[in-house]
Parts: C-alpha cells; sequence; structure tokens
C-alpha cells in the first residue's frame, strides 16, 4: 500500500558524484529491480531510500510524502542485507521481534505476528535456535522475516541471495516471487544478477555510473533496448554487437552492410540515418539460424552443448565472432564451415552514440 | 622431553617450597625458634588482623579496579570508535599510560599530581578556594585504585577497542532500520558483541591485579596503618620487615588458593561464554 517516487535524487561522497540524478516512480505492490554492472551504485541508491545515506539533493517521497528527512526506522521500510546482518546473540524469534520489542508491542502481539511470519517462511522449527546454527538459506529466510514482521509499506532487498548456492539460489527465488505475491508488499530488489532480474521483476530499472540507463519491463528491455549499454548488459549469452555501415533508408527498415560485405535489411526507422555512417548491428544469438541459404558464413570454433539448448561459437567471415542459440541438441561439430541467416525481429541497430534505432515491428510480448 | 622436566621443576620447586616453609617455625631473626610449625603460621595468619585487612583490601582493589576500567573503558571504546577530528591521536594519549612503568606512574601520581602541597590537584583546589587533600593520608586505598585503574584503562580500551571495531556495521544498520536508537543500540548490540572480550579483559586484569605492589610500596607502603595493605604487600612485609618466612609463605599459600579460586570460576564463565 505504498508508492515511492525519486525525484533527482544525487548523492555526492566528498567531491565525487555518485548518483547523478536518478527519478524514478515505483508503484503500489510493484517489485522493481536495480541492476547494473559492480559500482554503479545501485546499493548507493537503495540505502539513501533506507535513510541510511543522506540524500544530497534531490526528494524521495513515499505515499506523496517527503521523507528526506526522516530517519530510517521512521520511514516505514524494512531492508534484507545481503549479509543477512542477524543478531548473532539473539534467537531466531528475537532477532524477528527485536523491531516491535523496542516498538514496545505487547509481548503477546509480538508473538502471534513472529509466529506468523514463522509460519510463512516455513521456520517454525528453528524460533529457539541462534542464527550461527542455522543453515544460509535458513538465516536469509529469517532475515525476511525479519522484515516482514514489521509489516513495512516497502521492503528493501540488497543483494540477498547471493550468499546462496545455485540451487538454493533458485530456490528462494521462487520463494521471493511466492512471497511478493502472497504479502501485496511493493519491493525494490537490487541484484547484478540477470536471472534474477529478468524472473523477478515487474520493472527492471539498468543502472550505470550513477545514471538510469533504462527503465521497462523485462521483456522490455529485452526486446527493446534503448541503447548499447542495456542491450548488452541484458541477455545470456551476450547480443552479438557488429560493426557495419549504412548503405540505404527504406520504409521497410535499414539496409546495413558488415565488414565483410554481407547485407542485412533490420526493421527500425531510419531516423537520420545517413548513407555511409557507422552503426552497430546488434542481433541476439536466437536471432541466428543454420541456414545452407543464409547471407552469413563462418566457421565454428566451440560448441556448448546444454541439452535443451546448443550454443555454438562461430567466427564469421569478417573475423568476428558471433554466438548463435539453437534450441535443441544441435550436432554440429567444431570446426565445420556453416552458414547463417537472420531473423530480422532480432536485428537492433545502434548509431555512434550507442542509441537504438527505433523498431518498426510492435513485439508482441514487450510493451 | 627433558625440557619440559625442567620447565615443570621451575615451576613446582617454589611452590613446594613455599607450601614447606608454610609449615615451618622459620624467623630470619630467631634462627633458634626452628621446627615443625603443624598449622601455627595458618592459625597466626587468621587469626591476625591484618591478614583479613590486607584480603579485604586485596578484594576491593580487585573489585574497583575492574569495575572502573571495564566501565570507562567500553565507554571509551564506543567514543572511540565514533568519526571526530583527531581521532588517531586521542587513540594514542589514551593508550600511552599503559607504556609507564608502575614505579613510575605511581611516583608521577604521588608527587605531581595528588601531592598535598605541590601536586596539581591541590593546587587546583586552592585555586577555587577548597581547602587541599591529602589524599594518601585520608584516602589511600582510593588513591591506590585510582593510580591502578588509570595504569589499566588503556589496556582495557585497547582490546575493547578492537573488539567495537570488528561489530558488523550491517548489523548495526538492521538495528537503525529496527528502530534502535543509540542506546539501545549500545545494550543489544554492541554490549552482547563486547560481553567475549570484557571477560578476557577481566581475567588478565584479575591476575595481575592480585598482585599489586609497587604502586602501594611507591606511594603509602601500605598504610596507614593496614588501610592500604594488600595481599602482595603483607607477604613483602612479613618476610622481609619481619623476618617471618614461615608467615609469609602461609601469606603466600593463601594468595595462591584465593588466585586459583577466582581463575577458576573466570575460566569456567568465560569458556562457557566462548560456546555461545
Ligand atoms: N562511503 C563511501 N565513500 C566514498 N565512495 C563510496 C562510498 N560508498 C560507496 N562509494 C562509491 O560509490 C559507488 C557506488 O557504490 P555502490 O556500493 O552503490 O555500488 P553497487 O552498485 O552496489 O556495486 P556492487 O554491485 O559491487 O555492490 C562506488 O564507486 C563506490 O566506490
Ligand atoms: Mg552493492
Amino acid at each position: 500500500m505504498a508508492t515511492l517516487t525519486l525525484r533527482d535524487l544525487r548523492k555526492n561522497y566528498g567531491p565525487m558524484e555518485v548518483i547523478k540524478g536518478v527519478s524514478l516512480d515505483v508503484a503500489d505492490r510493484e517489485l522493481v529491480v536495480f541492476v547494473g554492472p559492480s559500482g554503479c551504485g545501485k546499493s548507493t541508491l537503495l540505502r539513501m531510500i533506507a535513510g541510511l545515506e543522506a540524500i544530497t539533493a534531490g526528494e524521495l517521497q513515499i505515499d506523496g510524502q517527503r521523507v528526506n528527512e526522516l530517519g530510517p526506522a521512521d520511514r516505514g521500510l524494512a531492508m534484507v542485507f545481503q549479509s543477512y546482518a542477524l543478531y548473532p546473540h539473539m534467537t531466531v524469534r528475537q532477532n524477528m521481534g527485536f523491531a516491535l520489542r523496542l516498538a514496545r508491542v505487547p509481548r503477546a502481539e509480538r508473538d502471534r505476528k513472529v509466529d506468523e511470519a514463522a509460519r510463512i517462511l516455513q521456520l517454525e522449527p528453528y524460533l529457539d535456535r541462534r542464527p550461527k546454527d542455522l543453515s544460509g538459506g535458513q538465516r536469509q529466510r529469517v532475515a525476511i522475516g525479519r522484515a516482514i514482521v514489521r509489516q513495512p509499506r516497502v521492503f528493501l532487498f540488497d543483494e540477498p541471495l547471493s550468499n546462496l548456492d545455485a540451487a538454493l539460489r533458485g530456490q528462494m527465488r521462487i520463494e521471493l516471487s511466492r512471497l511478493h505475491e502472497e504479502l501485496n508488499a511493493t519491493m525494490i530488489y537490487v541484484t547484478h544478477d540477470q536471472v534474477e532480474a529478468m524472473t523477478l521483476a515487474d520493472k527492471i530499472v539498468v543502472l550505470q555510473a550513477g545514471r538510469v540507463e533504462q527503465v521497462g519491463s523485462p521483456l522490455d528491455l529485452y526486446h527493446r533496448p534503448e541503447n548499447l549499454f542495456v542491450a548488452g548488459f541484458i541477455g545470456s549469452p551476450q547480443m552479438n554487437m557488429l560493426p557495419a555501415t549504412v548503405q540505404e533508408a527504406g520504409p521497410s527498415g535499414l539496409a546495413v552492410a558488415l565488414a565483410s560485405g554481407t547485407r542485412i535489411v533490420a526493421p527500425v526507422a531510419a531516423g537520420s540515418a545517413n548513407q555511409g555512417d557507422s552503426v552497430t548491428l546488434g542481433i541476439r544469438p536466437e536471432g541466428l539460424r543454420l541456414d545452407p541459404d543464409g547471407p552469413i558464413g563462418g566457421e565454428v570454433r566451440l560448441a556448448e552443448r546444454l541439452g535443451g539448448l546448443t550454443l555454438l561459437h562461430v567466427t564469421i567471415e569478417d573475423g568476428r565472432q558471433v554466438t548463435v542459440q539453437i534450441e535443441g541438441s544441435d550436432l554440429t561439430r567444431p570446426h565445420e564451415t556453416v552458414r547463417l541467416s537472420v531473423n530480422p525481429v532480432a536485428c537492433h541497430v545502434f548509431d555512434q552514440s550507442g542509441r537504438a534505432f527505433t523498431h518498426l515491428l510492435k513485439h508482441s510480448l514487450a510493451a | 622431553m627433558p625440557s619440559v622436566i625442567v620447565l615443570l621443576a621451575w615451576m613446582i620447586v617454589p611452590l613446594v617450597m613455599t607450601v614447606w616453609f608454610s609449615f615451618q617455625y622459620y624467623n630470619l631473626v630467631n634462627p633458634e625458634a626452628a621446627g615443625f610449625a603443624g598449622l601455627d603460621n595458618y592459625e597466626f595468619l587468621v587469626t591476625d588482623p591484618d591478614f583479613w585487612a590486607a584480603l579485604t583490601n586485596t578484594v576491593i582493589l580487585l573489585g574497583s579496579v575492574l569495575v572502573i576500567t571495564v566501565g570507562f573503558g567500553t565507554l571509551l571504546a564506543v567514543l572511540f570508535d565514533q568519526p571526530f577530528p583527531g581521532r588517531n591521536i586521542a587513540r594514542l594519549l589514551a593508550i600511552s599510560p599503559f607504556f609507564v612503568m608502575p614505579t613510575v606512574s605511581a611516583l608521577v601520581w604521588k608527587n605531581l599530581l595528588m601531592h598535598p602541597i605541590y601536586g596539581v590537584l591541590s593546587v587546583a583546589m586552592r585555586a577555587v578556594g577548597l581547602e587541599p587533600v591529602d589524599w594518601f593520608a585520608q584516602y589511600p586505598l582510593a588513591s591506590v585504585i585510582a593510580i591502578v585503574s588509570w595504569e589499566w584503562l588503556p589496556f582495557a580500551l585497547l582490546i575493547l577497542l578492537t573488539a567495537v571495531q570488528s561489530l558488523d556495521h550491517e548489523q548495526r544498520e538492521a538495528a537503525r532500520m529496527d528502530g534502535a536508537g543509540a542506546i539501545a543500540q549500545f545494550f543489544f548490540l554492541t554490549l552482547p558483541h563486547l560481553s567475549r572480550a570484557i571477560g578476557v579483559v577481566v581475567m588478565i586484569e584479575t591476575i595481575f591485579l592480585l598482585t599489586v605492589f609497587a604502586e602501594i610500596f611507591v606511594t603509602t607502603s601500605g598504610g596507614p596503618g593496614n588501610a592500604s595493605t594488600n595481599l602482595a604487600f603483607l607477604i613483602y612485609a612479613r618476610a622481609l620487615l619481619q623476618y617471618d618466612i614461615g608467615g609469609a609463605s602461609a601469606g603466600g599459600v593463601v594468595a595462591i588458593v584465593l588466585a586459583n579460586i577466582v581463575a577458576f570460576f573466570l575460566v569456567r564463565s568465560i569458556a562457557r561464554r566462548l560456546e555461545v
């Protein structure tokens, strides 16, 4: 039951500006994920929202109220830390009930709320243990439980799963999705893990060097990246980036030539592109197909067979390396020569400053 | 193996001799009165009011210094953990008394600070129109406690400051989010986190505080009367001022037993805490 508004938020550490004007609207019950490379300011932004870092400039509103000056406890938020930050000398029950105890909530009510949270998180058998007697996943759940008990307006998560092993991470990811649904809460989630961002988010905010690069739904970002950075950052394996030259602009798209001379027509609005401009052609790995009549020739360097998927690393005629993602188990062997065709829908063109040309085709899934 | 035997002998021989002498009549000025004394030395000891006064003084000295050093040490450790300008210099200054020899610091306190005529304290008191106090005559034990505390506070501070700094800052932030102010953070986070370090400080200080000697020797010589005599000083007085080796040995045995009792309880309580 809470909305969050960031208006041109800035943060300076001494003379160094770390957050360089971030504006964002978080709707009620939305799960927003901040992603970006290490050091881009994700944690700093989250901690500014939490009240743990002072806001240098700009305004932060919760439910339309300015909260810049409020302390962390008065903003009605709860945070789950990467290290869990459980109180080591308190039992699970005391950990979860600590905020209520400080708020002088009567014992009976406190116990009821802790029991309720423990039930949701399946922590009932562990209530009287201390954190050191719990597994990593259980500690993580206690940290989440400590947040739930307070019934905060907004949940904040800073890379909560990064200390867990891969299997547990997958499990907790599903658990968090379920929790988000069950609690109907507004959540902000910081991660540098693509899969977490794509699977959890209603809305992803891509940050780089203290600036927002793009905001949108996961599929929005995947299918309609606004710039080279987002195109390269979202998606695994990465989008193939090939240098190209504009040949002609037509109503059905922009015709570009690769360094090898291969001509490809991408369905994007030509905008201000002129013949001869250098551009970057981006093709998602699943946009390339093996096709004996395809326009691009190359040699397979390496084949990664994952069972349901096959990734071929191919060196194409102009010497560049591209990744081709094929459904199923493909049996192409290294050192075979292959020809590739391009699915125009998976093509993106970026100008020299990195901005994407607008796509002409409306993607069925992207907003 | 031989080294272990040498080491053992080195530890055991004085102990056995002390126990042996404590059952002998052995007075340096009266060599004729020698021979087995049975429990006479002990009887003499426990019926000697000086002994009980010394025992009480030892315990008071130990307890007060522990309370003062741990109390102020914790407080200062928390303060010195906050960022403020000149923090490093302040830390260095606070630690430095630890490097002063007990004899020297006692002399400094006696002659520069607490001297009834020239001491800084009396000068200051005269300056504001108060009657200066002859500290070592009027409050002998309290004065010794002040000196010893001053010497041991840096040690406590050093250990506790290190411990405070090892407190996970995310835990502190979690507590802030949970609504804990500075005081709640201190009692619910810092103090439990420090409990182990406090245990270590108490244990180490106890071992040394049971044998405080130089400070008393230099300042009050155990007086006036027996007002600031502790066990260590009593043994010294018996042995070297009254030449009663038997009686002194009995006092020594009592001191050893006392130290072991204290150590036993301390080690047990700390061992239990280490498990948690
Ligand atoms: N207290 C501080 N003083 C000075 N600079 C800081 C401070 N805290 C963070 N920074 C700088 O701010 C930038 C953003 O840091 P932040 O921790 O927000 O990155 P992040 O996006 O969370 O990275 P990661 O994914 O590695 O956690 C970094 O360049 C960091 O060096
Ligand atoms: Mg971070």
